[in-house]
């Protein structure tokens, strides 16, 4: 990455303040944690936390074929969507290999994507590359901010603050409204598995929303996460993250992604080759895996069984909830059901593993 | 960032301790606090021979691995046992109760190849 390319979030000053440790990641200078990753994954899944995610990148699809053009380009089925609904989609290649992994939003007058820091620019081609006449297409990112308030207080500490009842926000719904103030589209989503919200917010009124939310939740003690708890907590849903348990040579099929591959849906870009896919059936499968032993498998690690190579680790950490270490990875179709057992090599030493059923909690 | 001024460091961010000929080694406060939460550290066996910026054992954060590198060659005479259950002493006290391994160096020699504080504050700064 260009170093004077690499960019700061309008929360960067706070988290400076913060005490936050900061990696550059994506292109940004992002805070990896503040107190400690243990900490903050344990305060999310107790509490709430608070995450400046603003790294994501936010593409409009606007005009008469707006949807049109949203159905070609990505697998799920946005038809479906009433307004104010989300949905998790992801935009594949024409050999079925993933593009990237988003969230598709249906407002009165636009679908908005929001897909990963590491793919706004080749995602954002991708998309122009198959543009379709009668619809416009914007990528937005620079102009939002986006904060996570995330954990079971999180409609508590937010509902100090807005006039709508957010308990009447569904699951992957959404609203535009007021938040201190200050307008914002107000998300029920997030990448943790806890009860949670995303906040688009202005650039200018940023460091205002995250003031106010971190004073609306101080009677449950929010604090600042970092990329790291995300890292851990998204893992123990076994929520993928692109780059390590999704690319373009991994397809939605085999990475447990067929409930968002609607092929009913018409044509879109990818569907024949993963019809053909579907039709012979998938080779291999993303699993989540545990390890008996202390140890702790990572991105990389290769999975065998009675000395057989049997796939490889896309993800691994130390589990901050159930104290072990805990991994996804692709494996060969016949070792994939829970219960199956294999060995994890751990700096070249075989360390005992079982497939478990996900999410992990 | 504390580096106390009676130890001496390596590059590879290990603290050295020395007293005769044993060397008591450990992690700065620098490098754990770039790890994050220890949750792991695999300890060499007693009696096992070190060499000099080789790795000796290997230190696991919730989402890295490190390799934990000898400051000096000789034989391992002593390992911080308490770090089996509890290696977040490492994060509490690097230089105190987060100590890892105790070498018996084979040549005072490798010494003189140490950083003094002041060389390894002038390291980490860069």
């Amino acid at each position: 990455m260009d170093k004077e390319k690499i960019k700061e979030t309008a929360l960067y000053d706070v988290h400076l303040k913060s005490g936050a440790k900061i990696i550059e990641f994506a292109g940004y200078m992002m805070p990896i944690s503040y107190r400690g990753i243990i900490a903050e994954h344990l305060k999310v899944r107790s509490s709430v936390g608070i995450f400046d995610v603003s790294h994501m990148g936010e593409i409009e699809f606007k005009g008469e074929n707006a949807l049109e053009m949203v159905q070609r380009i990505t697998i799920n089925d946005a038809s479906r969507l009433k307004e104010y609904q989300a949905q998790y989609s992801a935009m594949c290649y024409r050999d079925g290999g993933i593009v990237d992994d988003l969230l598709v939003y249906r407002f009165p007058n636009k679908y908005l994507m929001v897909v990963n820091a590491s793919n706004r620019e080749k995602g954002y081609k991708w998309i122009i590359e198959n543009k379709m006449d009668g619809v416009e297409i914007d990528d937005v990112s620079d102009s939002i901010t986006l904060i996570a308030v995330q954990g079971p207080n999180s409609i508590k500490t937010l509902q100090k603050l807005t006039e709508i009842n957010l308990e009447k926000i569904k699951y992957y719904h959404f609203a535009e409204s007021f938040l201190a103030g200050s307008n914002v589209v107000i998300s029920r989503t997030g990448y943790t598995g806890e009860i949670g919200f995303e906040i688009f917010v202005s650039i200018e009124d940023s460091e205002y929303i995250w003031d106010k939310v971190m004073e609306a939740g101080k009677e449950f003690d929010i604090e600042p996460i970092g990329l790291g708890a995300r890292d851990s907590l998204r893992l123990e849903k076994k929520y993928c993250l692109y780059g390590n348990d999704i690319t373009e040579k991994t397809n939605p099929l085999e990475a447990g992604l067929g409930w968002i591959t609607k092929f009913e849906k018409g044509d879109f870009i990818g569907r024949d080759v993963l019809i053909k896919i579907k039709r012979e059936g998938i080779k291999r499968k993303l699993i989540g895996y545990a390890v008996v032993e202390k140890a702790f498998p990572r991105k990389g690690y290769k999975l065998f069984k009675n000395g057989e190579f049997i796939g490889e680790t896309t993800s691994g950490i130390f589990s901050p909830s159930i104290q072990k270490g805990i991994g996804m990875g692709y494996v060969k179709k016949e070792f994939s059901e829970v219960g199956c057992s294999f060995d994890v090599i751990i700096r070249g030493k075989n360390v005992k593993a079982e497939v478990v059923k996900t999410p992990f909690i | 960032m504390n580096i106390p001024e009676n130890l001496y460091y390596t590059k590879e961010h290990e603290w050295s301790s020395v007293s005769g000929d044993i060397v008591t080694v450990g992690i700065t406060d620098y490098a754990q606090g770039e790890l994050g939460d220890i949750v792991f550290v695999e300890l060499p066996k007693i009696g096992i021979e070190t060499t000099v910026a080789q790795p000796f054992g290997v230190i696991e954060a919730v989402k890295t691995v490190s390799d934990l590198y000898a400051p000096v060659s000789g034989k391992v005479v002593d390992v911080n046992n308490a770090l089996v259950n509890e290696p977040d002493l490492i994060n509490k006290d690097p230089y105190g109760e987060g100590w890892i391994i105790k070498i018996q160096a084979e040549n005072k020699e490798e010494f003189d190849n140490l950083l003094d504080a002041s060389g390894y504050k002038k390291l980490i700064e860069n």
